[in-house]
């Protein structure tokens, strides 16, 4: 759905971009982790161009956006939703008229507008707010405003720029919820950036890291709990580093509940040492890594075992 | 001179300041707001870039607003008598008041519009709205209050330039104090018609603030 390909952007000496590729399939909820600077923002700006990338390519549902002269750029705009972590409101607006201002722009017969800021409202649960004025809304109430304005065109890309950067903890999971539901229910495709692991923990299908203007590593979640080293799971499931000699880091995906630890000790009458671990809710399911050590008993037999019931040993 | 002397004087001038204040706001803000608008639209980082062109109006905005007005209003006679046929009389003296204040205005109207911020216009942007649009939409209604600011401040100046216009014959409170408070010795007007135009300064602004406030939701 989206398609960047080797994106650098250099503002006089500084590279922000240095050859950033990135690969956001139909339907997946994809985030850019990263520490500020590490380029994430001037990313996903360069994704509609409101960053004009130095070198590179950007296609958004099979349009390549950087060969559009600006009137159709535009026009392709129009089909790229995009919320802001300090909301971006027009204060001179209603609610209503904040969710209105794409509709405008599109040239959407009022009646029919009308009838589509109701309808986006209730969709992001503010019905019957329309006529209230963003100052008088909390935070999270004027992200969902937000999020009404950019599903106003019937997007099929959401843009989210640290969206719930600005949010309490408990605001943060609702309009994370929110991005859930709508990418469920609507098909929405969302590429999302922040400095936030929780928020890729919560809703994220994939990510990219970040640093220093290149991705360090990319792919779903899934996947890259299942390579050995990989940064996210290491920042995910923070272990005592470097490992103790002698012991081995299980990862559990799949159902992490099942007691295959319990069942090594009696098979192979090990005595397994457990040194640290956590369980983690991710979008795709429940991931356990647990860090143990095994002594007295068949070690070998046990890790062949735990390797066949789809425990990553390593 | 009695109450009933200065009565008809003081109707008379406080029209002509009126009339003169009245015109010239007018078609400073006629004038002025579109020049605002293109101090900021033509900047480096605007929505539509041509500093060099930004270079050009800074400077005549810069020239219009270093000359004192009275130097000006007597600098472009001819350019008056080109526009309204006469250089004296009221109709005369809008002119240099409009000549005048534009650049005033278009700097304070510069100033408001910078104060929308940046990541409303980028919103906007991200929504695939044009230049135009831009500026109708979002920075103008998003300024507004600061707008009416400007508009105010620029209303009181004109107040204060339009006592010059006794020199070219426009009337007005500030020509009367000058005329019979000064010339003549006419003490009670002077002090009357000073307080009429410190209440009037006060009404305006007054007004101003209020709709400034009465338009501002942050």
């Amino acid at each position: 759905m989206i398609q960047a390909s080797g994106l650098r952007k250099v503002y006089g000496n500084t590279v922000a971009l240095d050859g950033v590729s990135l690969h956001v399939r139909e339907g997946e909820i994809y985030g850019v982790l990263g520490q500020s600077g590490a380029g994430k923002s001037t990313l996903l700006r360069c994704v509609n161009l409101l960053e004009r990338p130095t070198a590179g390519t950007v296609t958004v549902a099979g349009q390549d956006l950087t060969a559009l002269r600006s009137g159709e750029l535009n026009r392709a705009r129009q089909r790229i939703g995009m919320i802001h972590q300090h909301f971006a409101l027009l204060s001179s607006r209603t609610v209503a008229g904040n969710v209105a201002f794409p509709l405008e722009v599109m040239g959407v017969p009022k009646a029919e507008r009308e009838r589509r800021v109701a309808e986006l409202l209730d969709l992001v649960g503010l019905g019957g707010r329309g006529g209230d004025r963003p100052n008088q809304l909390s935070g999270g109430q004027k992200q969902r405003v937000g999020i009404a304005r950019a599903l106003a065109g019937n997007p099929s890309v959401l843009l989210s720029d640290e969206a719930t950067s600005a949010l309490d903890p408990a605001t943060t999971q609702s309009i994370l919820a929110l991005l859930k539901r709508l990418n469920t229910e609507l098909g929405l495709t969302i590429l999302l950036i922040t400095h936030e692991m929780n928020v890729v923990k919560s809703v994220c299908d994939s990510v990219a890291i970040m640093a220093d203007g290149r991705v360090e590593e990319s792919g779903t979640i899934a996947d890259l709990i299942r390579t050995p080293g990989s940064r996210l799971t290491r920042e995910i499931f923070p272990l005592p580093e470097p490992a103790p000699a002698g012991s081995v880091t299980l990862t559990f995906t799949g159902d992490p509940r099942q007691a295959v630890v319990s069942e090594v000790v009696r098979k192979f009458d090990v005595d397994v040492n457990i040194l640290g671990g956590s369980i983690e809710d991710l979008a795709g399911g429940a991931v356990g890594r647990l860090r143990v050590s095994l002594s007295g008993g068949e070690e070998a037999g046990a890790l062949a075992f735990l390797r066949s019931r789809g425990v990553l040993v390593s | 001179m009695t109450w009933d002397e200065m009565g008809p004087l003081l109707w008379e001038a406080a029209g002509q300041t009126a009339q003169m204040v009245g015109w010239s706001t007018l078609f400073t803000v006629l004038f002025g707001l579109p020049l605002g608008v293109a101090l900021v639209v033509f900047d480096r980082g605007g929505l539509r870039p041509a500093p060099a062109l930004k270079s050009v109006l800074g400077v005549v905005v810069n020239v219009g607003r270093s000359l004192p007005f009275i130097v000006l209003m007597i600098a472009i006679i001819p350019f008056t008598r080109l526009v309204v046929g006469t250089t004296i009389g009221t109709a005369a003296v809008v002119v240099p008041l409009t000549v005048g204040a534009v650049p005033f205005f278009a700097r304070l109207v510069e100033t408001a519009l910078r104060e929308v911020g940046a990541d409303v216009v980028q919103a906007a942007q991200a929504m695939g709205a044009g230049r135009t649009t831009i500026v109708r939409k979002v920075l103008l209604p998003e300024a507004l209050p600061g707008l009416v600011a400007a508009v105010t401040v620029t209303v009181v100046a004109l107040i204060g330039y339009s006592a010059m216009a006794g020199t070219i014959g426009g009337g007005g409170l500030g020509d009367l104090a000058v005329r019979y408070g000064y010339q003549r010795f006419e003490t009670l007007l002077m002090i009357v018609t000073v307080v009429l135009l410190v209440v009037l300064v006060q009404l305006i602004q007054s007004l101003g603030d209020l709709v400034a406030r009465r338009l501002s939701h942050r």
